[in-house]
C-alpha cells in the first residue's frame, strides 16, 4: 500500500505528452533548423535547402503509403522491394517511351498491392508476415527481370529526374502534390474516413456495413503505388536502374517517419503533416552529422534515439 | 445507528478532463457490512469517481483514507491489493485469455517449481463459477462466452479476492433475473462478512432491493447522501435530475406507452429457419411495419445471434431473410444495411463504438455514403445530423469532436443508437438498446422506438428487462438453447407466462401457440 499524500494540481505528464506526440516532430524540425543555421556553414542557401529536400522526396512519398496502411493498423515491408520492381520494369520498358514504361511500373505495382491486400484482408494473414513475403520475393523477381545495374539513356526521363520548374525540381513538386492528395483523402473523403474507422476497431466497423475488405485491399494498393512512384523518381534521379541496392531499408525509413511523426502504430489516427515532418526530421538529422564529420554509426544512434522518444510518447497517451 | 469505524472515508475528491469537470468536491464514507448505492444520470461522474478511487485516474485533489489509512493508489491492481476489489463498467478481463486464468490473474496458484499450477487453477476456476450459477468449460477463451456471462465471471473475481470493500460499477447491465439473483445473494453475504459494497446501477428496483444507503451524484458533485427507504423512487429520480417532484410526476416514470401497434400488411422482415452450426436451429421470426416484436429467452438462448444472423454478422447455413419482399444475401453486413437492416449491437465497447474517434463521426459512421458526394464527405450534412440526434438523445459530450472512448458508459449507447437512427432503417434490432442507461434517457430511448414504430418501422427488440421487453413488445418469440420454443401475443403478453415459457412449463390452454422448431 502506498501511503504518499495525494498530489494537488500536479503536473499532467499526459498531456505533455499527448503535445509531444502531435507537434514533437515539428519542433524537432525546428530546432534542427535553428542549430544549423548556427553551427553549420552554408546551411542556409537555396541549394542546400534543395539538396535536402530531392533527397527525402522518395522516403516523403513512400512513408504517405505507410501512413494509410499503418492508419489501418497494418504495416508495409515489401515497399523497398516494390521502388526495385519498378526500377527492373523502367528499365525494361523505356524502350517504348517513358509513358508506356510507367503504365507497366503502375500494373505490376498494382499487382504487388492486390497480393498484400488480399492476403491481409480474405486470408486474414498478419500484415507483417503477408508483406514479409513480397519483400523477400519481390526484390528476387526484380533481380531476374533486371540482373544487374544498368544504365538508363531516355531523355523524357532525365528531365523527369532532374527537371525543374521556377527552380523547385520536380521531385519535390511531386512529392508535395501527394502529399496533398493524401492528406486531402485522409480528412474529407468517405474512403479516408472509413480507412480511420477501420483502424481504431474492425469489429464495431464491419457491423457498421462498412465495407472492411475493399478499403484494406485499396489501402494496400495505393501504398504499392505510391511505392513505384518513388522508385520511378529515384531510378530517373541516378539515370540508372539499380534493382540491387534501390529501396534497401526502404521500409525501416518510411515507418520511422510515420511513427515518428505521431501516427501510432495502433491505427485509427494518420497525421500526414506528422509524416512529412518525420522525413524531414530524419533527413536533417542524418545530413547534420555527416556535415559535422560523424561518422554513421552516430547517425544511427541519434536516429534510435529519435525513435524510442516517438514510442514513449505514444505509449504514454491516453491514460490516466 | 452507532456506526461503526469507516472503512473508507474520501473527502474532496476532484477530478477534471479536458473540457470536463468530471469530479468537483465529492465526499463518501463506507462502513463494515454498509451497501451503499450510487447514482446519477449518464455522465454524472460515477465511474470516473469508482476509478479514481482505485488508482485508475490520479485524482486532481482531495483524500481517500482507506482502514484509517490515507492511500493514493496508483494502479487498479494496488488497489485491490490493499482490498478494493472492483468490477469497472466496461468489462475489463483479458478477453484470449482462459476464464479460468482470467479469474486467477495476478494471484495464480504456482506448483512448488514456481510454474502455473493449471490444474489447481482450473478445478478452483470451476468450483467458484459454479457456486455463481454459471457453468462454462473454464478453459475457454472469456471472449467465446457472452457479455452477461463475463459479467459473472468479473464478479466471481472480484469476490474471491480478500476483499474489505467492493465496488460494483453496472454490474447487472447484461444479466438475467436468475443472476441478478445470484447476485444479490453474493452481495448479501459480503454483508454478513462485515464487507462494505458500492452499487452502481441504472435499475432502480435493484436498489431499493439491496442497499441500504445512497449517494447521489449530478455534475460531478454530491447532491444528496443519507438513507436509501428515507426517499422514495420519485424523489430519488428528481434529486438525480435535479428537477422538482412534480415535473417529474407529470412526466410520469414513463416507459414505454404500453399501447399496441397497428401492425398491419406484409411483414418487413421475415426470416425463416435460420441456422448456425452450434447456435440456431431453424429460428423464424416476422416482423410487421409498425411492430415491435421481442425476443425472450435466457443468457445463451440465440437472441443475439439471431440478431446477428439477420443483420448478417453471422454466417448462415440455411435459413433465409426477406426485407419488404426483396430477400437478402445472407453473411454481409453491407447488403443488410443497404437493404435497411440496422443492428445495435450489445458488446457496445468491443463491437461498436470506434473509441479513438469522435462522437461526430461515430454518428456518421454507417451513414457515411449516404451523407457524401463523389467520395467527399458533406461537413455541413454530417453535421446537420450529429446536431439533430446530439439534441434528440441528450448525448452529453464536451464537443461533437470528443472521442467516444472518453465518454460515459449511457452517452456511447446513445452515441450508438444515434448511428443507426441516422440511417433509416426500415428495420431496426436492438440488442439490449437501454443498457447502461439512465432513468431519464431510457424513458426518451423507449419512446423513440414506440415513434419508430409508429412511422411503420419494425423492431426487433432484446432486452434482459424483462420489464422492457414486457412493456415494449407487441408480441414476444421465446427462445431457448437456439430454439423458438413458443410466442406469446396480445394479452398473453406477461411476465408470469414469459418465465413459464422459458421453463418449459405446460402452457396454459391456448395461451402459447408453439411455432414450428428446429432443423
Ligand atoms: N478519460 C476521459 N477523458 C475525458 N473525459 C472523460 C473521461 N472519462 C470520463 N470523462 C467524462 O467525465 C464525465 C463523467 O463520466 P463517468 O464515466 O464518470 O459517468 P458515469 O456517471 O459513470 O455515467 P454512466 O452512467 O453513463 O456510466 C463525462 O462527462 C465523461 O465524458
Ligand atoms: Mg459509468
Amino acid at each position: 500500500m502506498t501511503e504518499t499524500a495525494l498530489r494537488t494540481a500536479p503536473f499532467d505528464k499526459t498531456r505533455v505528452l499527448a503535445w509531444l506526440q502531435s507537434y514533437g516532430v515539428y519542433a524537432g524540425v525546428a530546432m534542427l533548423l535553428i542549430v544549423n543555421t548556427v553551427i553549420t556553414p552554408h546551411f542556409l542557401t537555396a541549394e542546400n535547402f534543395r539538396t535536402q529536400a530531392v533527397q527525402v522526396a522518395p522516403v516523403v512519398i513512400v512513408a504517405l503509403g505507410m501512413a494509410l496502411v499503418i492508419g489501418t493498423e497494418g504495416v508495409d515491408l515489401s515497399v523497398g522491394a516494390v521502388m526495385a520492381l519498378a526500377a527492373s520494369v523502367t528499365a525494361l520498358y523505356l524502350g517504348y517511351g517513358l509513358l508506356p514504361a510507367l503504365l507497366v511500373v503502375a500494373v505490376f505495382a498494382a499487382g504487388a498491392g492486390l497480393a498484400n491486400g488480399a492476403l491481409v484482408a480474405f486470408v486474414g494473414v498478419q500484415p507483417i508476415v503477408a508483406t514479409l513475403a513480397l519483400m523477400v520475393g519481390g526484390r528476387g523477381i526484380a533481380l531476374v527481370l533486371l540482373p544487374q545495374l544498368q544504365d538508363l539513356h531516355n531523355p523524357a526521363l532525365a528531365s523527369l529526374g532532374s527537371g525543374a520548374v521556377a527552380g523547385i525540381p520536380y521531385l519535390i513538386l511531386i512529392a508535395a502534390a501527394l502529399a496533398l492528395l493524401i492528406a486531402f483523402v485522409v480528412r474529407r473523403t468517405t474512403f479516408g474516413r472509413q480507412l480511420l474507422a477501420i483502424g481504431d476497431s474492425r469489429p464495431a466497423a464491419q457491423l457498421a456495413g462498412l465495407p472492411v475488405r475493399r478499403v484494406l485491399v485499396v489501402v494496400y494498393v495505393v501504398c504499392a503505388l505510391l511505392a513505384a512512384v518513388a522508385g520511378v523518381l529515384a531510378t530517373a534521379r541516378l539515370q540508372a536502374s539499380d534493382p540491387t541496392s534501390l529501396g534497401n531499408l526502404m521500409e525501416l525509413s518510411a515507418i520511422t517517419a510515420v511513427v515518428v511523426g505521431g501516427t501510432p502504430l495502433t491505427g485509427g489516427r494518420i497525421s500526414i503533416g506528422g509524416t512529412v515532418a518525420g522525413a524531414v526530421l530524419i533527413q536533417l538529422l542524418t545530413a547534420t552529422l555527416i556535415k559535422h564529420d560523424l561518422p554513421p554509426s552516430w547517425t544511427q544512434i541519434a536516429q534510435a534515439i529519435v525513435i524510442v522518444c516517438a514510442v514513449y510518447a505514444a505509449r504514454g497517451r491516453g491514460k490516466r | 445507528m452507532a456506526p461503526p469505524a469507516e472503512v473508507l472515508a474520501v473527502r474532496g475528491l476532484s477530478k477534471t478532463f479536458p473540457g470536463v469537470r468530471a469530479l468537483d468536491g465529492v465526499d463518501l464514507t463506507l462502513h463494515p457490512g454498509e451497501v451503499h448505492a450510487l447514482i446519477g444520470e449518464n455522465g454524472a461522474g460515477k465511474s470516473t469517481l469508482i476509478k479514481v478511487l482505485t488508482g485508475v485516474h490520479r485524482p486532481d485533489a482531495g483524500d481517500i483514507t482507506f482502514q484509517g489509512r490515507p492511500v493514493a493508489f496508483s494502479t487498479p491492481m494496488e488497489a485491490q491489493k490493499a482490498g478494493i476489489s472492483t468490477i469497472y463498467q466496461e468489462v475489463n478481463l483479458i478477453p484470449l485469455l482462459s476464464v479460468a486464468r482470467n479469474l486467477f490473474l495476478g494471484r495464480e496458484p504456482r506448483t512448488r517449481l514456481g510454474l502455473l499450477d493449471f490444474g489447481r487453477m482450473h478445478r478452483e476456476a470451476d468450483e467458484a463459477l459454479r457456486a455463481h450459477g454459471v457453468r462454462v468449460d473454464v478453459r475457454q477463451p472469456l471472449r467465446t462466452l457472452g457479455v452477461g456471462a463475463q459479467q459473472m465471471v468479473a464478479l466471481a473475481r472480484a469476490v474471491a479476492t480478500d476483499a474489505r470493500v467492493v465496488i460494483m460499477d453496472e454490474p447487472t447491465s447484461s444479466l438475467e433475473p436468475r443472476e441478478v439473483e445470484t447476485l444479490f445473494s453474493v452481495i448479501r453475504r459480503l454483508r454478513e462478512s462485515g464487507i462494505a459494497v458500492v452499487y452502481v446501477s441504472h435499475r432502480l428496483d435493484e436498489l431499493y432491493a439491496v442497499c441500504e444507503t445512497v449517494t447521489v451524484l449530478r455534475d460531478g458533485r454530491r447532491v444528496h447522501h443519507g438513507r436509501l427507504a428515507d426517499l422514495d423512487r420519485l424523489g430519488l429520480v428528481s434529486t438525480m435530475l435535479g428537477r422538482d417532484m412534480g415535473e417529474v410526476r407529470s412526466e410520469g416514470l414513463t416507459k414505454f406507452t404500453g399501447d399496441h401497434h397497428a401492425a398491419a400488411g406484409e411483414p418487413v422482415l421475415q426470416a425463416t429457419g435460420l441456422t448456425v452450426p452450434h447456435r440456431l436451429h431453424g429460428v423464424s421470426v416476422g416482423i410487421r411495419p409498425g411492430e415491435v416484436v421481442g425476443l425472450g429467452g435466457l443468457l445463451g438462448s440465440g437472441r443475439t445471434e439471431t440478431a446477428k444472423a439477420i443483420s448478417g454478422a453471422l454466417p448462415l447455413r440455411s435459413g433465409d431473410v426477406v426485407v419488404a419482399g426483396a430477400p437478402l444475401r445472407g453473411g454481409s453486413t453491407p447488403a443488410a444495411i443497404r437493404a435497411g437492416i440496422s443492428l445495435l449491437p450489445e458488446d457496445r465497447k468491443s463491437e461498436g463504438i470506434v473509441p479513438g474517434l469522435s462522437v461526430r463521426e461515430n454518428i456518421a459512421l454507417a451513414a457515411l455514403p449516404r451523407l457524401s458526394r463523389f467520395g467527399l464527405v458533406s461537413e455541413a450534412r454530417v453535421d446537420a445530423v450529429v446536431d439533430t440526434f446530439v439534441r434528440r438523445l441528450r448525448i452529453k459530450a464536451s464537443s461533437p469532436h470528443q472521442k467516444v472512448g472518453e465518454l460515459s458508459g449511457g452517452n456511447q449507447q446513445k452515441v450508438l443508437l444515434a448511428r443507426w437512427l441516422a440511417m433509416n432503417p426500415k428495420v431496426l434490432l436492438l440488442d439490449e438498446p437501454t443498457r447502461g442507461i439512465d432513468v431519464g434517457a431510457k424513458a426518451e430511448v423507449q419512446k423513440l422506438v414506440d415513434e419508430l414504430a409508429a412511422d411503420g418501422l419494425g423492431v426487433l427488440l432484446i432486452s434482459s428487462d424483462l420489464e422492457e421487453l414486457i412493456e415494449g413488445s407487441d408480441r414476444v418469440v421465446v427462445l431457448k438453447d437456439g430454439a423458438v420454443v413458443g410466442e406469446l401475443t396480445g394479452d398473453d403478453v406477461t411476465e408470469d407466462k414469459l418465465m413459464r415459457t422459458i421453463a418449459g412449463d405446460p402452457p396454459a390452454p391456448g395461451a402459447v401457440e408453439v411455432a414450428a422448431t428446429d432443423d
